[in-house]
């Protein structure tokens, strides 16, 4: 057990990015566990700016977290309330269905 | 030494449930996950000292993102869905290229933090807010209303437009629903409500409907 730096908390948001990335790139089905690896990525955002903060002894940090917890809240409500119309329209929200747009 | 213990407890925590996330069959099982996610990730914001921000992240995330999740998932009965990663027949061709370009990120950011690791005097520390007379919301309070007012009412609009556009999106009317219209029920007349009929004896009174 060794001393627990900054280090240590860059590491485990570096891993709970991958694991939203890996989400998004490999979640086919739901589009709804897509919008959860979005709040895993900007949890393991607000990781980072709360390990500097604390670790560098500047407050920027924190307050920055929190417009980030803001703009976080903000999108879920805006993304889920699109995905609610979408399935009303069309009946579905699986992923490969979703091709309105052909992209 | 506690400070190490528990932050391998809450990081193994917080790492399991989040692999679970994208994992689950289950989506409700999913948001379960992320809630717990949530919890281990405030304790540990708790444990380094950020406490206001360990608690506003337990009300903003578990309280009300949490549960609208849940709410949207059970409403609109995708739970029976199941989101299998690697049974799927269409999906294997993401799989390499997403497993790829995961491991491309991850190591990029290893990378940096090595940077940040073994060039440790690129700290330049500052103890701004080492005074420990006051208490880190106190602290936070005095930058957020003070030097951070601007972006502190923007993110008020932000919300508000937020609020106004998951209302507008989600709204709808409904056809052949009977409402009650406080305008047509004042703005009745006597005229148009009661008619006078003059009645024979022993005839009675034809109505037309």
């Amino acid at each position: 057990m060794t001393e627990i730096g900054l280090g240590h908390y860059l590491t485990l948001g570096a891993v709970i990015f991958s694991i939203g990335v890996i989400g998004i790139f490999l979640n086919r089905k739901n589009i709804i566990v897509i919008l959860m690896s979005i709040e895993l990525i900007l949890l393991a955002v607000n990781i980072n700016l709360v390990a500097f903060s604390i670790y560098l002894g500047d407050l920027a940090g924190q307050v920055f977290t929190l417009f980030i917890l803001t703009v976080a809240a903000a999108e879920a409500a805006i993304g889920l309330a699109i995905i609610v119309v979408y399935f009303r329209n069309s009946g579905t929200i699986r992923v490969e269905e979703i091709d309105k747009l052909k992209g | 030494m506690a400070h190490a213990i528990f932050f391998y407890i809450f990081s193994t925590i917080a790492i399991i449930s989040a692999i679970m996330v994208t994992a689950s069959k289950n989506t409700v099982h999913s948001v379960f996950f992320l809630i717990l996610d949530f919890i281990s990730i405030s304790c540990l914001f708790i444990m380094i000292g950020a406490e206001f921000l360990g608690m506003i992240m337990l009300i903003v995330y578990v309280g009300a993102v949490a549960v609208l999740f849940l709410f949207v998932v059970m409403m609109l009965n995708v739970a029976q869905q199941k989101n299998q990663w690697f049974s799927g027949e269409q999906s294997s061709k993401h799989i390499p290229i997403g497993l790829i370009i995961t491991t491309l990120i991850f190591l990029e950011i290893i990378i940096v933090i090595g940077g940040w690791k073994y060039k440790p005097e690129i700290f330049d520390i500052n103890n701004s807010i080492a005074q420990s007379n006051i208490s880190n919301t106190h602290s936070l309070g005095q930058v957020l209303y003070t030097d951070y007012i601007h972006v502190f009412q923007i993110s008020g609009m932000i919300l508000l437009v937020a609020m106004i556009g998951a209302i507008v999106l989600t709204f709808r009317q409904r056809s052949g629903v009977k409402k009650q219209s406080y305008i047509k029920q004042i703005s009745r007349e006597r005229s148009e409500g009661v008619e006078v009929l003059e009645v024979q004896s022993n005839k009675g009174v034809k109505i037309d409907d």
